[in-house]
């Protein structure tokens, strides 16, 4: 067994029990449950924010961006509402594990968005979950109900003069809502179109009013920090700046698909594949790897001696993102692949830019024409130019999202995409 | 003009109103219920949702096209959702789709002609530790192949 595995672990114990893990009750006598709320409570909003910011908690919904930050951009004052709004949309292709938290340990989150609503000083929170996962909303909605009937949520919880309200918002299939202002809008009812930054949500966010964005695993990590510390959950990571557990959705040809906890930082990619996950299907070679869901610049076997975290992945040029990886044994075209990306993001840009509307439909075209043995000598080059002319030219990352894969899987497998287009058809066919 | 939304469209929005400082952001879970009555969201029943919320029927058509889970059109009885992104591609969901498409002679996006059953491609349904996988109206099957399809389409009566 690889010792990563032995390390202290949050949500996997409980994971593995699935339904009974979910009621009130075994959260109450298994996790210590509500009893951070209970000591968040007694405590001044900014002691909560510190706590967190000495956690070295960093957003696990793509952009790791450090949550105790994230929390103090909020004006202490406002003549607005301030709001806690949940990501839930879990919309990255390769991402399963905020489901796992919402199915299994619903009440994780739900403590975790009242202490955040104290630390902010906001009544009122959402949770934006994707509109597929309408049975996890149900379950969300039971648990909100459980802890109302408690009086963790409401008026004067746990008689502290704190209030807080909590609605499970279903979105409607659109993978841009979990981009943070895209989400926003599509909870006050419109179009899900990322706004103009500045201003940012913490200063304006949902109905105008200041408000924090928080993934679901992030928001469930702080009644862990509340009830140990920060310093107690920064020391669980094994990389500098990264505090806590992973939870890795792992997908594609390995032999154990799944979601697996570990140290933040504690593996290498290759560890995780071949200790952990099993090897490739099959016993098959390794292609690819994508690290980050898809929106993750893709590696190839000689890189994936990288430890699994985000600074590391940064230095090599791709991206930890969710921490979904995604795993492509030797006899998949890399081609084939790459235009099922593209098309994806083709058919998920808003239309608000122009660079990333046009610019992902005539990158998808032109995978097509090379993947079906039509492809010309100076596609590639061509490719490359719209990726550029995409990259970092839209309001939202989406673009970045859609660039970086292409121009990867362009450089990495150029002789693949080559062969297609002098071979006039695919060679792996 | 007579309503075509039930009484417990309306209740169940009632229920909602308090929690949204205004009526525009009820458009979503409007939308979902009423789908949730009619199975799709025929034009008076996006006129009747915006005369509810107080906006134009054209405000709530623009948002409900945004999204793909809102049906503009009727679908089948059983709406088959198959995803078939990065993950479950890698695990042989285009042979599920090719195998559905022939068997009812039908493309993607189309309703066999007893309505039974309308085929969509999907993406990212994030089940890809289950790869692949489809959504049968609300619920979810996963780790399919070509035997369990069959199975499961079996036991649709």
């Amino acid at each position: 067994m690889h010792p990563a595995l032995q390390a202290e672990t949050l949500y996997i114990q409980h994971f593995r029990k699935k339904d009974e893990a979910r009621p009130l009750s075994y959260y109450l006598e298994q996790m210590q449950g509500y009893t951070a709320l209970g000591k968040a409570l007694k405590m001044a909003p900014d002691a909560v924010i510190d706590e967190v910011k000495k956690s070295n908690l960093r957003g696990r919904g793509g952009a790791g961006f450090p949550t105790g930050m994230k929390w103090g951009f909020i004006p202490k004052q406002s003549p607005k509402p301030k709001y806690v709004v949940c990501n839930a949309d879990e919309s990255e292709p390769g991402t399963f594990k905020d489901r796992d938290i919402m199915r299994y340990t619903p009440h994780l989150l739900i403590e975790g968005m009242i202490i955040a609503g104290h630390a902010i000083g906001s009544k009122i929170g959402y949770i934006y979950i994707r509109g597929e996962y309408t049975r996890e909303a149900k379950l969300l909605d039971q648990a909100i109900a459980e802890a109302y009937s408690k009086g963790y949520l409401g008026k004067n919880i746990l008689g502290s003069g704190h209030d807080f309200d909590l609605t499970v918002h279903r979105g409607a299939g659109a993978y841009i809502c979990g981009e943070e202002t895209a989400l926003l809008n599509s909870l006050e009812g419109k179009r899900g179109e990322p706004r103009v930054k500045p201003p940012f949500p913490a200063q304006a966010g949902a109905f105008s009013g200041p408000t924090v964005v928080n993934n679901v695993e992030t928001l469930a990590n702080v009644p862990f920090i509340v009830n140990r510390g920060g310093e107690w959950f920064s020391s669980l990571g094994k990389v500098e700046r990264s505090g806590g557990t992973r939870l890795i959705s792992v997908s594609g040809h390995v032999k154990k698909p799944g979601v697996y906890e570990l140290p933040a930082g504690a593996v290498t990619i290759r560890e995780l594949i071949y200790d952990i996950c099993g090897g490739i299907t099959d016993d098959k070679k390794l292609k690819a790897v994508i690290p980050g869901g898809s929106s993750a610049p893709v590696l190839t076997p000689d890189e994936i001696d990288v430890v699994y975290d985000i600074e590391p992945l940064m230095k090599i040029g791709t991206m930890m993102g969710s921490a979904a990886l995604m795993v492509v044994s030797e006899d998949y075209c890399a081609v084939k692949l790459i235009k099922r990306i593209t098309k994806f993001y083709a058919h998920e840009s808003c239309g608000q830019c122009t660079p990333c509307r046009e610019g992902c439909k005539w990158m998808e075209d032109i995978l097509h024409r090379i993947e079906d043995g039509h492809g010309r000598e100076q596609d590639l080059a061509l490719l490359l130019d719209i990726a550029d002319n995409i990259n970092g030219k839209t309001l939202c990352a989406l673009g970045d999202a859609a660039a970086g894969p292409v121009s990867s899987f362009v450089r990495k497998f150029k002789s693949e995409f080559e062969a297609h287009i002098r071979g006039k058809k695919c060679p792996n066919v | 003009m007579s309503k075509v939304l039930s009484q417990k469209f309306y209740d169940e929005m009632k229920k909602l109103e308090p929690r949204y400082p205004n009526k525009v952001a009820l458009l979503l879970p409007a939308l979902h219920q009423a789908q949730e009555e009619s199975g799709w969201l025929p034009p008076e029943v996006l006129e009747e949702i915006g005369a509810y919320i107080g906006i134009h029927p054209a405000q709530v058509r623009e948002v409900a096209s945004f999204y793909t889970m809102y049906n503009l059109k009727p679908v089948g009885k059983y709406h088959l959702k198959v995803c078939t992104n990065v993950a479950c591609c890698l695990r042989g969901s285009d042979e599920i789709v090719e195998h559905l498409e022939k068997k009812w002679d039908i493309a993607c996006g189309e309703t066999t002609s007893d309505r039974k059953f309308t085929l969509m491609e999907e993406e990212c349904l994030g089940a890809c530790g289950t790869a692949p996988a489809m959504m049968v109206n609300d619920d979810y099957y996963e780790n399919l192949d070509i035997p369990a399809i069959e199975k499961i389409i079996a036991g649709l009566a």
